[in-house]
């Protein structure tokens, strides 16, 4: 008994690193299709619409590199993850890549034996209380309840805050957004916490959504970005190329109008020549075709259209570029040369 | 004469493995028991290999390091920056308590409803058969998730509580909240407590009081030692029985033996009822029954109760119709029939399947996971996995922990069975 409950863990174990180690892009071309791990419903980020269809900033990742590989933006399946399964569905193989508003830390980068190939989104931690409950500061929240999703860089930021500041809390802890969602509203915490782009996007949901506010502290650095196992190292390029193709291509001044035209025949631009595959060999060295960062363009748009497009200000999320702007204009989001 | 030929001699051939029953049984064996080392060491071999080609090792070190997390129910002192073993512990702790309160529910349940069932009143027969027929055909799963909804969407929030115009009030002489968060109920605070701990007052006006382990342990064997000397009460008392015919009168000896000491106890330690109070956010002091514990015991209870009245009836309807005559006409009155003749011989078909359903509720606490109960699946098998990536050390530190407590819990009832079964000779 107690040998058939170590071998049954051991041949998970087992079969779960088996798959992981076989090169990555042949696995998904064999397969035809790009599984892609994301939230299991942030709003504007990652969810359904009405037609089943995923949409958001996150699934936008996911799909220009599907498009980057195949050239077909719907190459996809889409694997909803929670806090706790993301790590295991990506380790195991599940997944090719997530795409989920996961931070990149340290440990996860080293001792969890990930790769983060880039930051989309550059957010922070923080606290959306009922405007009826009166408060106005983070430091207020003593003996407050508070929902937190385990499993998430949030869960320590919120035990680091507290601790400095000295002051208690009582922590509900909850799998996912739409389960803290419902506890929130039903009154059962006073406080949802989690990163900031997140609640703006939960709180878009609610039925009254200005009854409720985000206390202006930021307690943590949450740079958000797509990560892939550690130790394929070409699959690794290709995912972190293909976010930095959608960021050059709004630096460049690519949109998804005007890709078909500039595409055609070179430009009088040489690095727009390179990333269009209309010069240079940048495709096959990723092994992929020539219009690859063409594909991943025209699937959602540059990076700044897919910001509007899913959370920017024109939408009910309505986050503004801050920190995601391109450094251009006072921004982080910066990539290194496509030459 | 006779003739003296050699018995045929007896050579070995290797067709006989095969062929000759001596030997095939020895032979189906040994290759089974090959093929079972051959798949075990292929398995152990494919894990290292592949935990060496992602780059991990096999190690216990991060129970050492420090967790991180918070976690909301404590049964023992602990905070974020004590290590993950530690956090391990008060998952056990909270997964060890709702499996006792869960047995004790659930038989307490289980024993009343089986014997109701077989009740001739037809309302009570049918309404115990609506309820055990009920929560045994529908998943425990759905019944926690259904128990946790009702306690977080109906009921009030604490600060609906608070004010001169509030909307809620508490209930026995303000000493229980019943809440959308939880239920407060008062608990038990020493005044002179013997742990050395300061005491505080609660609030403003409030005795202070202090809470020390040391005063728990001292109350418990004070009543412990009470139930023995009340034992000895009861035995003298079969002894002038037996040998006069006459019992003698004992029973404000034995309520004595019991208040007296306990009180007198109590009275030393300055044992005060601490009552719960809104200030903040929440209600403070008292105990804090959260939401998922209730939702996960109560649907324990409910869920494994309905099987054991099962148990239960199927263990009285085996004791023969002929015990409860026999009993009759010796002018034994139905509930002693019950206690006296029926319940002892019924424990002996009750007991054995009893243990799986503890086992069973033990091991579906882990269901705590739907309603955010910190067990040790939740701390030791969920954050601090997530946390440190140590997926194959955390599931078999778990697995082993649910095995250990499953074979104590089968050791414990298998004796408490021996104890039950007819001494033969």
């Amino acid at each position: 008994m107690k040998n058939t409950v170590f071998f049954g863990a051991l041949t998970v174990a087992g079969l779960a690193a088996g798959m992981a180690s076989a090169a990555t892009l042949d696995d998904v071309k064999a397969r035809g299709s790009l599984n892609c791990g994301v939230t299991t419903g942030v709003p504007g980020f990652a969810a359904p619409d009405a037609n089943g269809v995923w949409e958001g900033f996150d699934v936008a990742v996911c799909r220009a590199v599907a498009a980057a590989i195949f050239g077909d933006s719907t190459a996809v399946q889409f694997v909803p993850t929670t806090g706790q399964t993301r790590f295991t569905a990506l380790a195991s193989g599940e997944v090719d890549m997530l795409a989920r508003n996961t931070t990149w830390t340290f440990s996860r980068d080293v001792d969890l034996k990930f790769e983060f190939t880039g930051v989309n989104y550059y957010d922070g931690q923080g606290f959306m209380v009922p405007r009826d409950l009166g408060v106005s500061s983070a430091s207020e929240l003593d003996g407050a309840t508070v929902c937190i999703q385990t499993g998430t860089t949030t869960e320590l930021n919120l035990a680091d805050y507290f601790r400095v500041n000295n002051i208690s809390y009582e922590p509900v802890p909850i799998e996912t957004n739409a389960e803290a969602q419902q506890q929130y509203l039903a009154g059962a915490c006073d406080v949802y916490t989690t990163d900031a782009s997140a609640l703006a996007a939960t709180r878009a949901t609610f039925e009254a959504p200005g009854d409720h506010i985000i206390l202006p502290e930021i307690i943590s650095k949450e740079p958000l970005g797509p990560l892939v196992r550690h130790g394929d190292n070409e699959w690794a390029d290709i995912v972190r190329w293909t976010l930095n193709a959608l960021i050059a291509a709004e630096e460049l001044g690519i949109t998804s109008a005007n890709i078909e035209g500039l595409a055609s025949a070179p430009t009088d631009n040489p690095e727009v020549n390179r990333l269009l595959g209309t010069e240079g060999e940048l495709g096959a060295m990723l092994g992929l075709e020539a219009n690859w960062a063409m594909n991943a363009i025209m699937a959602g748009g540059n990076y700044g259209e897919v910001f509007e497009s899913n959370i920017g200000e024109s939408t009910p999320i309505g986050l503004a570029r801050g920190l995601n702007a391109q450094w251009t204009n006072g921004g982080l989001i910066y990539t290194p040369p496509f030459r | 004469m006779s003739t003296l030929t050699d018995p045929p001699k007896a050579s070995f051939r290797l067709s006989q493995l095969i062929y000759d029953t001596r030997y095939r049984s020895y032979t189906i064996q040994i290759v089974a028991l090959i093929l079972i080392v051959a798949a075990f060491a292929w398995l152990i071999n494919n894990t290292i290999e592949n935990l060496e080609s992602l780059g991990k090792d096999f190690d216990f070190g991060f129970l050492g390091s420090a967790a991180g997390y918070d976690i909301n129910q404590m049964l023992i002192p602990y905070d974020n920056q004590m290590s993950h073993g530690r956090a391990a512990l008060v998952g056990i702790l909270n997964t060890l308590l709702v499996a006792v309160l869960g047995c004790l529910a659930a038989t307490l349940i289980g024993v009343i409803a089986g014997v109701l069932r077989l009740s001739k009143n037809w309302v009570v027969n049918k309404l115990m058969a609506v309820y055990v027929e009920g929560f045994r055909n529908v998943p425990l799963l759905l019944w926690i998730i259904l128990i946790f909804a009702i306690m977080t969407e109906s009921m009030p929030q604490p600060r609906e509580f608070r004010g001169d115009d509030a909307t809620q009030a508490m209930l026995l002489d303000d000493s229980v909240a019943i809440t959308n968060r939880g239920i407060w109920i008062p608990r038990i605070g020493f005044s002179n407590s013997l742990s050395g701990n300061e005491a505080v007052a609660a609030m403003d006006g409030a005795t202070p009081v202090a809470t020390g382990a040391i005063d728990w342990l001292v109350l418990f064997g004070t009543l412990a030692i009470s139930i023995v000397a009340i034992s000895f009460v009861r035995k003298r008392a079969d002894r002038i029985q037996q040998a006069t015919g006459v019992r003698p009168v004992t029973w404000y000896q034995q309520l004595a033996l019991l208040v007296v000491p306990f009180g007198l106890v109590a009275f030393f330690l300055g044992l005060t009822i601490v009552k719960p109070f809104l200030q903040g956010f929440n209600f403070t002091e008292g105990t804090h029954l959260r939401n998922s514990l209730i939702a996960l015991w109560l649907a324990l209870s409910l869920y494994t109760g309905a099987f054991i009245a099962e148990i239960v009836r199927a263990g009285i309807l085996a004791i023969s119709k002929g015990q409860t005559e026999a009993a009759f006409a010796l002018g034994l009155q139905p509930n002693r029939t019950m206690n006296l003749i029926i319940l002892p011989q019924a424990m002996r078909v009750i007991i054995p399947p009893l243990i799986s359903q503890y086992l069973n509720l033990t091991k579906n606490s882990s269901l705590a996971i739907a309603v955010g109960y910190m067990d040790v699946r939740a701390t030791l098998g969920g954050i601090t996995i997530n946390q440190t990536g140590r997926e194959l050390e955390g599931m078999l530190l778990l697995g082993g922990f649910y095995l250990a407590l499953s074979l104590l819990i089968s050791a414990g009832m298998n004796f408490y069975n021996r104890s039950t079964q007819l001494q033969e000779r």
